[in-house]
This record gives C-alpha cells, structure tokens and sequence, in this order.
C-alpha cells in the first residue's frame, strides 16, 4: 500500500480502510483501501463500472458504505449527507455539473454555505478573491445557462473552496474538456496541491493521469488493486492493472472505401428558433460505401443537432439531404429510418430505449412500419420476440430472458441491443452518436467490432464520438465541428490529439478546408 | 451547454417603485380611454375596482400558494381543494370562535391538505398532478361531509352553509374617501379614474385585504432575499445540485407545500370571512384553478403573478356586476392588442401566427361593432377565456422553474 | 414465487392494500367525527337490492366510458382532466340532434351518436392543439375548458329549451323510436340496465385492441413512456398528441349517452355532472387497464349506491364515501409506486443472479 510512497509533502488526510457497497444484485465496492496525502494529486483510476464513482459518493456521503471505515484529518467520520462531507471538509466536482442554470454563480456558489457570508455583496466579494488568488475567472452575477463548459467547471472548483474544502474530489473533469482545456485545469490542480490541498482526481485517461498525479490508485472490479507512485509506472502498465489483461484498442483495419456515394448532405443549416444564431452553418457532407466518418468537436458545437437535423428531427433545418440517390429533404424521420438510416443515440435512456417496457417491445421502436416486427396494422409480436431472440444471441446481450425490462439491464448490453436493433432491417448509413459512452471494456470492444463490421459490409457510417482514440482509431476521415461549421478535415493516419484538440477551440483558425 | 453563448434575449427587468407607478399610470390611461371610447362607465368606476380588490385577493393568494410550491419543484394542482378546506376551516372556527380564528383555521385546513399533498408527492413520489386532483376530490367530499356534520340544526345554517359570520375589522379613510368620491363623479378623462383607482384603496379595505398585500411582499423578499428562499427555489431548479451542496431537499419541499397549502387556505379563508361573511358549499368556484393561471401569466414571480391576479379579478367583477356591457367594452381593448401583436409578429417573421393573430383580432372587432352587450351566461367565460388567450399568446416566453413536476428521490445527486 | 406469480400477487395485491388503507382511512375519520363506523360500514358493505345491483351496473356503465376517456390520454401521458366539459358539451349536442329527430328511429340514435363523439373531440382537440402549437400544457387548459363548457352550454341551452311546464330547462325530448331501450335484470324491480351498457363493453374492447394490438397503440404507449424515445424511433409526437386527444375527447363524448337515451331523453340543467373526475380516479384505480377499469368503476358504482341510504338509516352524510373514493385515488398510486420500484429492484437482482456479473453501477441507481 501506500506506505511505501516516499515522496516529500504531508501526512495522510484521507484514510480509507475495508469500504465496501452492495446495491440489490450487484457489489459496487468491496475492501476498497486508499491513503490520500496533503498537497498532492491523487488519481483513481479504472474502467467505466469499475466502481470509482460510487467510491466517491460514499467519501463525498452521498451514498452510505455498507462496511469500512473513513478517517479524515486522522479523526474517523461517519458521513451520511453531502452536509456531512462538507463538515469534514471534503468537496467534490461531479462529472455531470451539479449547478442551477436559471441561478447565477452567485447564487450556485454560496446555495447550503449562506452562513459563512450571507447571500450579498460580502459573498460576491469573497468568490471575486477565490476566484482571483486561484485563477478560476469568473463573473458572479452572470446565469449559469448562459456559461460554457470550462467556466461551469470553474464554477464548480469556487463552490468547493467557497466552503473552504481541504480535499478536493473531482469526478472525470476532463471528459468534457478539449486537450488545451485541460491543460488549464491541471494548471489550476496544481495551484490548490501548492496550497496544501488534497485532489482526489477520478479518470480513466490515463496519459492524464501520468502528468498531473502524484499517486495513482487502481481499482478494478470494485476494489483498490493497488497504489503506485506516477513516476514509476507507464501508462501501458497502469493500463493492465486496470483491466487485468491486454486492452482492445480501436486499431483502423485497410480501407473499404468506395466511391459510391451513400449519404449526401449539402448547406444543411439550422437557426435557433426565432433567432439568428446558427447551431449549423451550411454543412456539406458525403460518405461513401463502407466509410466511416467521424466527427470530432466540443460538446455542444452541433454534433447533436447535426445528427437530430439528418434524422430528420429538427423540422426547421434547411438543406438537402440526399441517401442513395434518393432525396430525404423534407422527409419525416420515420421516412428516413425507412429509407435506410439506423441510429446509435447518444442518450440511449432518452432517445434509445423505452426502459419501462420489454427488451421486446424495444425491438420494434424505430421499426414500427417494417417487418418482421409488424403485420400491415398489427404488431407482430411473435415476430418481434423472435428477432428479439436473434439479436440478443448475435450481439451477446447478456439478459435472462425477452421480457425484461430494458431498465434492468447493464449499460453494455442496454447498447449492444441498441446496435443490434438499428443494425436490422438491412440499413445502409449507420449513425452512432457516442456509442460506447458508459459501457463496460467489454461492450466497449464488442461495439466497435460491430462497426467495424458494418463498415466491412458495405455500409457507411457517421460516427460522433468526444474520445479521440476511438475517433481516430475507426474514422477513415474525421471533420470538425466547431461551432456548427466543418472547419477542417484530417486524415486519422496522420493526426495527433493535440491536432484534433486545436481544430476544435479554433485554435488553428484560418485554414478552413 | 455550450461554448458558443447566445446573447440574453431579455435583460434582467428590475421592479421598481418609479417601474410600478408607472405600470399603475398607463393602466388608468388605457381604462380612462376605453370607458371613454366605448360608453361602459362602469369599466372603470370605483366600485369595480374595489370589488376587483375583493375578487382578486383570493386569486393572488392561491396563485401565491402555487408560487411558493411550484418554486420548490412541486406542482400544486390541489389548490383548489386546499382552498375548499380552508372556505371550510373559516366557517368553522369562524362562527364558533370569531373572525380571527377563522383565519387561523382556515390557514390550519388548507395546511392539511398541503400535508397530505406534500406527503403523497415529496414522500412517496406520486405524480403531481394525479395527488392534487386526489386532493380536490377528497377536500370537496371532506368538506361536505363535516358542513352536515357541523352546521346542520345550527341556527341560520344549514347542510352545506355556516350561519354568518362576524366580519374582520376594515379600514375607511373617509378624510379622503370623500372628496376622492366627488372628483371621480365628474368623469374627467384620468383625473376622475385615477380618483377612482385611489379610493378604491382607502374605502373600506379589509385588514385580510392588506395582510394578503403584505404576504406578496413577505414572498418576494423571502423567496428572493434570505438563504432560506435561496435554498427553497434551488431545489425547484436543481435538486440534485442543492443535495450535493448539503440542502436537505425533502426538508425544504416538505415545508414549501406545508405553506402553500396554508396559504391556499388562507385564500379560501378569505372568501368565506371578506368576500360573503358566510361559508358555503361551492365558494371557490374554480379559483383555485384561476390562482395557478394566474402564477403562470405571472411567469412564476410575485409581481407578475400580482398583475395576473388583478387581470383575472377585475374580468371576474365586470361579470358579476351585471357586466354584459363592460365585458363588451373589454372587446374592444382585446380586438386592439390582437391586431397590435399580429403587426408584432409580422415584423418577427412569424407569418402563421400574425395572421391568425390577425384574423382573429377582426373577428373580435366585428363582434364588438355589430353587437351592444355579452349574453349574460357568456360573461361567466371571461377569466377563463382570458387565461386561454393569454396562455396561447405567451406560453413560450416562460420560464417555469426546471425541476417542476418531478419527482426526486433522495440520492440521486451525482 | 416464479417471477410470474410474485408479478400476479404484485399486481392483485396493491389496489387490494390500498383499498384496505382507505377504509382504515375513512374510519379514523368517522371516529375523529363522532359518527358510528361499524354501523356505517355495515350500511356500506350490506348485500345490495336488486334495485340496487341495476342502479349500480348503470352507474358502473358511464363511469366506465369517462375513465376509458381519461385512460386514453394516460396512456399518452397526457392529462385530460376536461373529461367533464366535453362530456357534457358533447351530450348536449347529443341531444339536440336527437331531439330534433332528422332521421327516423335508431338512424336517429346513430347520427347522435356521432355528433357527441365529433363534438367531444372537437373540444380535446382544443386542448390538444393549443399544446402542439403553442406549448400549453393540456392540464391547464383542460380546466380552462371545462368552465367555458359550462358558460357555454348554459347559454346555448337557454337558446334552444323547449318549456315542459317544469323548473327544468332543457332541450326538445327525444322521440320515443330514437331511445335505446333498457334490459330487465329482475323481474322484481322496475328499473332496467342501460342498453348502452354494450356500447361501453364495446368502447372497452376496441380500446384494448387498439393499444396493444396494434401499431397505432404502439406509437401511442411508446409516446407516453418517452416522448424523446419516440421522436428518435420516428413517431410524429405532436400529432400523436392530437389524434389522442381527438380520441379521448371522442370517447368523452359517448360518457353521457347511456343517460341520454336510457333515462333522461332530454339534456336539461340537472343534467348529471361531475362524471369526468370521477373517470380520473377510475382510470388511475384500473391502472388504464380495460377490465381494471371495470372492476374500479363498479366499486365506485357501488360505494355511491350503497351510501344513498346512509343518512336515513344512520343518520351519517353519504359524503362520507366521497373521501374514501378520493383516498382510495391517492392510496392506489403510492401502492402501484411502491410495487413499481419493488418489481425494479426485483427484476435487476434477477438480471444480476442470471448473468452472475454485476451491472454497472449507473444501472443500480435507477
């Protein structure tokens, strides 16, 4: 364990001994030990479902262990509500923002802290003087909503040392940041570590890891594998320890491109409802027979409204979208989906799946016009149930049985049926909007193996995806989406993060293809 | 979220005094120029405005209801019943013990039926709206089974009504009352209204009438000035957030339905004790339903919510007295915003809308032209087709808190 | 337990609790008030007459079509808490037309019929529009709509009555040949059950069939079990919003028929009112279900009947059964949340002991 880190700052703030959690059918934690010191980065790592956050929701009290211990500051607590954590002086950015958009920073910041300085101008002068000693800049009196991404995140760090937080919890802070973001980020962790605070950093990134941490954790399977000082492992390394074996990789196959066009999308446009601001500005797109197209960009520069305005559900788009020579313009999404488009959403319990009904009845959602899933005006349900029964072999959803419900399933295999469903009815342009998003490595692989496969028969694809690996790793060509504009084309073969990275702040504006 | 920020559609209007005043100026100007167009004296006297007064009191105080409960996450559909609890809890205490404890009371049954309201939703997770029409079936069969119970064989009660009941204190200033009077008399275009507007408040007013004044005004600055009202709105924008940050969500929800019920009684409370001095089966009337119309013409503030209640009382009273032809007056003023918002919506580019808009803004300038007075049992519409068209007109333009109507369950931070 | 039987016990064993807990309720409030709760249930719970049982099955009849009518919407998660102002609008046009008898004899019944259903989605479709076209939520304006209904009619009605030498305004009679005629149930009692009791068996059928038989009903219930889901599969959400709407609304229009043409003849000021409230409770007791709907409906039938005599014979209101069906309302749904979360919990244990993997923890939370 621990004790054998040597490195110089501070005693141990965090001590976690034996944490173990059990929620109904699945152990999220068991024996979990970590020492944090002061004054350092310390990371968690492990893979989607490995059971980091769940690890932080019970340092944090949000969810209460079953079994173990907590020390903090070398007293042992019993934390059974954020207010509790708070009190021992714990903090925590979670991965999906945790702030009111229609409250201003103000008033996201000092919400359940009102008593350190009231809700006026002595806490408005107090967040400027954080905001100012640690870098995170700010203006108190603006909406949340009318924020972007990083300032929300800096939003979230002033919350935290508002309430003068001596360990600092963040959840995959760097998943929704663009690479030079996160190089301001780790710039701000380092400030607070040289304050003597301790940062507990939760990622699965691991060459991010390497640079900002000093310690790393490992946990697999809901317990600490084991703590590493970052000097002296790889990212290779770490990387096994993770998942106990070799890690499947997105590794490009030789080209299947053709030149026959599938998906023609030419000035595709949409304007903000009674608005003039554009989500897309005059898009032009095509992929051929066995392309996949990737689409990299900040969350929130059009990637959804892209997706949503091709599948024909955003009715004020303008543009032409042609599949296969037949002409789309104008057409509901149900005419679309018939014409051959399957659709990955990027929010599977949104727009994928209806949770509360059967793996089944999911079978015919999106289908409802097309056999074997209907007959004329009916559904056909033993149709459906048999090709229900077909998917979950083919694409190894892991259930027991037709007539679960899709809520009850796993992420992985909630998406695997998914890809299996929309992969049906013989389509021939392929949409996957973040389809390995919170899955299992396993279901992660499995995933890409499909796309790849799609890509093998001939179909094309369109895929979205913020992790560049997996971008790079499938795409034959990859456009950037900034600010509802493609502003510029890479080959993946000859690309770096880093590039990709600049393309999508705009970092690199004036070479527009 | 978004890294490319949109310029504020609207910027942030602040209610001041001057703000205020103004508002109340062009009112009496637009009400002194349609008496004076149309020839309907009474749109503007000072008895219709007080008795606007009486009616919009208890609208405002269930659109209040429904504030401080929909601002916490918690749509408040049982208003209704509270309110028939609290006519109820008035009628009750009111002609055993005296007015003020009728207030007491009335505020006392409507809590109740926050309660359970609160109970049901924050506790157990029921859908909102199927708890509140629960909520008004129970309170309505309640209520009717405890009137029998109470007031049957009680000396000038009966099955489903309270003997009177004695009246809460009111306030008179007759040292400007008078004179006010006499201005108002001489129909001078403005002077004479804005004489009417006045007196209207120093004639009789009803200590219920100003203690209701002064809970909007409590409201707005315990909503929008105290950590408490801090914390009570945050959990109707973001649960999640507040319970991550330490806020007892539960807590804050419980206690937001706990006063709206209490408040809503209140409003039922002041129907049985100002409005007829009597309980009676089927006083509410709907209001209930109106008050939370009145919350969302008001976009979910108390100043907006003020406005709505004012709008919906004042169409409420034309009707009642005997207002065929006041309400035909009110044609005309309809007919021009139409026409004026048509115009508007052209210059949006919003074609569609503009000409219906257009269309039917004719259509009730035609009918204004070609005919002398509403049917007496179409007047009865009014606030109701009011909140419609202001509802169709205005509905996009709100801002309803985020997480209202949702059920939360602790833990569910993160 | 099988899975199976734990689902049925489930199932059955909700509303049975909650009907329970609201007579436990209702009890504790007759005690608060001093009245005599065995006699009362003894009242309430007594065989009933064969007049009774006839009185019942009618009322049963009409509170079957309102809760189809609100059903239809819940299926959509829409709520069509106007029920009662198209109900009502409708049935007067209902017996306007019939009044007037156009057509000779049941061609008559048919054509009013078909102007109630017209009538009645005519008034939901003003709901539904106004929320697919400008945003407005249906709840609202369902209220809105049901007090205009009632202006409405009461103007409408004082137009068109006819003077029948009585108190009661109402519209022209309707001609003998037009009235559905009734079924003797008993020989011993006078009155006779609707023969619109068919026509609501047959509204139950094709509401059954429709939902889950066929690819409309899919759209329908995938609407309601996720409006995101259903756009992303290719439904056109608004105007499943107004189709369902217009099928409510229709449906509404029919709630007053087996009045119309079985007792009343005529549509006058005492016209029975109310009934759509009572189909809200209905139909969230039947959890949407067509013989759920059933059972509901004759338990609220009977509560009402037997409480009739309640103030003769005890001497207690009969209002006292209108707080147990209101309780009743709230008890069920707590009971069929509780059951759903159980039957959630349940079912990912199942997943995980089938597959002995555990699920990701995104999974555990929901």
């Amino acid at each position: 364990m621990s004790d054998s880190v040597t490195a110089p700052p501070g005693e141990v703030v965090v001590r976690l001994r034996d944490i173990g959690k059990t929620f109904p059918g699945v152990v999220a934690n068991h024996d979990v030990n970590i020492d944090v010191r002061r004054g350092t980065v310390h990371a968690v790592v492990g893979e989607n479902g490995a059971g980091k956050s769940t690890l932080m929701k019970i340092l944090y009290g949000v969810q209460k262990p079953d079994s173990g211990t907590i020390e903090i500051g070398g007293e042992q607590v019993s934390l059974s509500s954020p207010a509790d954590a708070i009190a021992a002086g714990v903090g925590m950015v979670f991965q999906h923002f945790m702030l009111a958009d229609n409250f201003t920073v103000l008033e996201n910041v000092v919400l359940g802290a009102e008593k350190l300085h009231g809700i006026g101008d002595e806490a408005r002068r107090r967040v400027l003087e954080l905001a100012t000693t640690y870098g995170l800049e700010v203006d108190p009196d603006v909406l949340v909503e009318d924020l972007g991404v990083g300032a929300r995140q800096r939003v979230e760090i002033l919350k935290v040392l508002y309430r003068g937080a001596k360990v600092i919890i963040l959840d995959e802070p760097t998943a929704v940041l663009v690479p030079q973001e996160v190089d301001e980020l780790f710039d701000n962790l380092r400030e607070l570590k040289a304050e003597g605070l301790a940062v507990l950093f939760i990622s699965h990134k691991l060459d991010e890891v390497l640079s900002v941490a000093d310690d790393v954790t490992v946990v697999r399977r809901g317990t600490t594998v084991d703590t590493v000082p970052a000097g002296s492992v790889t990212s290779r390394q770490l990387a096994e320890m993770m998942v106990g074996s070799e890690l499947p990789s997105p590794a490009t196959e030789t080209s299947t491109v053709t030149d026959e066009v599938v998906l023609d999308v030419q000035d595709l446009t949409l304007t903000v409802l009674g608005g003039e601001r554009k989500l897309l500005d005059g898009i032009d797109l095509t992929i051929h027979r066995g392309e996949i197209l990737g689409i990299a960009g900040v969350e929130g520069n059009g990637q959804a409204e892209l997706v949503e305005a091709i599948m024909g559900m955003r009715s004020t788009a303008t543009g032409r979208v042609t599949l296969a020579g037949a002409d789309l313009t104008g057409r509901s999404t149900r005419e679309r989906r018939e014409a051959g488009i399957g659709y990955v959403p990027e929010d599977r319990h949104r727009h994928g799946l209806l949770l509360d009904a059967p793996l089944w009845e999911n079978r015919v959602l999106g289908h409802q016009t097309r056999r074997p899933v209907v007959k004329g005006p009916l559904v056909d349900r033993a149709g459906a149930r048999a090709d229900t029964q077909r998917i979950v072999e083919e694409y190894d959803v892991r259930t027991p049985g037709i007539d679960t419900l899709a809520r009850a399933l796993s992420g992985g295999n909630q998406q695997k049926l998914i890809v299996g469903r929309e992969m049906s009815g013989d389509p021939v342009l392929l949409i996957a909007a973040h389809p390995t998003r919170g899955v299992d490595v396993g279901a992660q692989a499995a995933i890409w193996g499909h796309i790849k496969r799609a890509r093998r028969d001939g179909l094309a694809v369109l895929l979205i995806s913020a992790d560049l690996d997996e971008l790079i790793g499938l795409s034959d060509t990859i456009s950037v989406l900034l600010r509802g504009r493609l502003v510029r084309s890479f080959d993946p073969e000859h690309v770096t993060p880093e590039d990709l990275g600049s393309a999508m702040t705009g970092a690199a504006e004036g070479d527009v293809r | 979220m978004s890294l490319v920020t949109a310029p504020r559609l609207a910027g942030k209007r602040r209610v001041t005094p001057g703000r205020v005043l103004l508002v109340v100026v062009a009112l009496t100007v637009l009400l002194s120029l349609l008496r004076v167009l149309t020839g309907a004296d009474d749109l503007a006297s000072s008895g219709t405005l007080r008795a606007t007064l009486v009616a919009a009191v208890p609208i405002g105080l269930a659109g209040l209801a429904g504030l401080w409960s929909e601002r916490a996450g918690i749509v408040n559909i049982g208003l209704e019943g509270m309110m028939i609890l609290g006519t109820f809890g008035a009628g009750y205490f009111g002609y055993f013990y005296g007015p003020w404890q009728g207030v007491l009371g009335a505020i006392l049954f409507g809590a109740l039926g926050g309660l359970i309201h609160a109970v049901a939703t924050v506790t157990f997770g029921v859908d909102h709206i199927v708890s509140g029409v629960a909520i008004n079936i129970i309170a309505a069969g309640a209520v009717q089974y405890l009137a029998a119970l109470t007031f049957t064989g009680v000396r000038g009660g009966g099955q489903t009504q309270s003997p009177p009941i004695d009246a809460l204190p009111a306030i008179s200033i007759d040292a400007l009352s008078d004179p006010l009077g006499e201005l108002e008399a001489k129909n001078w275009f403005f002077v004479s209204d804005g004489a009417a507007v006045l007196r209207a408040l120093v004639t009789n007013l009803s200590v219920l009438t100003l203690i209701a004044i002064l809970l909007f005004v409590l409201t707005w600055f315990v909503l929008w000035r105290t950590s408490f009202g801090l914390r009570l709105r945050s959990v109707g924008e973001s649960p999640a957030s507040s319970e991550s940050l330490g806020v007892n969500v539960i807590r804050y929800k419980f206690v937001a339905v706990l006063i709206s019920g209490g408040i809503a009684g209140l409003a039922g409370g002041f129907l049985a004790l100002v409005a007829s001095s009597t309980f009676r089966e089927g006083q509410t009337g709907g209001r209930g339903y109106i008050g939370l119309a009145a919350m969302i013409f008001g976009n979910w503030r108390p100043g907006g919510l003020l406005a709505g209640a004012g709008l919906f009382g004042y169409t409420d009273t034309l009707r009642l007295r005997g207002g065929g032809e006041s309400i035909h007056g009110l044609l005309l003023l309809v007919a021009v915003l139409l026409v004026g918002l048509a115009v508007w919506q052209w210059r949006k580019a919003a074609r569609t809308a503009a000409i219906v808009s257009g269309v039917m803004g004719v259509l009730v300038a035609l009918w204004f032209l070609l005919s002398d007075s509403i049917p007496e049992d179409l007047t009865g519409m009014t606030p109701y087709v009011t909140t419609l068209l202001v509802l169709a007109l205005a509905s996009q333009r709100l801002r309803p808190p985020a997480a209202a109507g949702q059920t939360y369950r602790k833990g569910s931070a993160g | 337990m099988s899975p199976r039987t734990t689902r049925v016990v489930l199932a059955v064993g909700a509303p049975v609790l909650a009907l329970l807990m609201a007579f436990v309720i209702t009890s504790l409030v007759l005690l608060a008030a001093g009245d005599s709760v065995a006699d009362v249930w003894a009242q309430i719970l007594s065989v009933p007459s064969h007049r009774a049982i006839v009185n019942i099955i009618n009322a049963a009849t009409v509170y079957y079509l309102s809760a189809i009518a609100v059903a239809i919407g819940f299926r959509m998660n829409l709520f069509n808490i106007g029920v009662d102002g198209q109900y009502r609008v409708a049935s007067f046009a209902a017996a306007v037309v019939a009044g007037e008898g156009w057509l000779p004899g049941y061609l008559n019944t048919l054509l009013a019929v078909v102007a109630a259903v017209l009538v009645g989605a005519m008034w939901a479709g003003i709901a539904g529009l106004l929320r697919v076209t400008r945003g407005v939520s249906e709840v609202i304006s369902t209220i809105m709509l049901n007090a205009i209904a009632t202006a409405l009619v009461a103007y409408l009605l004082r137009k068109v009555a006819v003077d029948d030498g009585g108190n009661n305004t109402a519209t022209k009679v309707v001609p003998e040949e037009s009235r559905v005629p009734g079924i003797q149930l008993f020989g011993d009692v006078t009155v006779k059950v609707y023969g619109f009791v068919f026509l609501a068996a047959l509204v139950g059928f094709v509401y059954w069939f429709v939902l889950s038989k066929t690819r409309f009903g899919f759209d329908l219930r995938a609407t309601g079990r996720s409006e995101t889901a259903a756009v992303a599969s290719g439904i056109s959400v608004k105007k499943m919003i107004v189709v369902s709407m217009l099928l409510s609304g229709g449906a509404a229009g029919l709630v007053g028929l087996p009045l119309l043409f079985g007792n009343d003849y005529s549509y006058g000021s005492t016209f029975q009112s109310g009934l759509g409230f009572a189909g809200i409770a209905i139909a969230l007791l039947g959890r949407n279900h067509p013989i759920g709907i059933a059972l509901g409906a004759l338990l609220f039938a009977f509560l009402d009947e037997q409480s009739n005599s309640l103030q003769i014979v005890v001497g207690v209101s009969p209002d006292i059964v209108k707080i147990t069906q209101g309780v009743i309302v709230l008890t069920v749904v707590i009971a069929y949340e509780v059951v759903r979360r159980y039957r959630v919990r349940l079912e990912q244990r199942q997943v995980a002991a089938a597959l002995d993997e555990p699920a990701t923890i995104e999974e555990a939370k929901a």
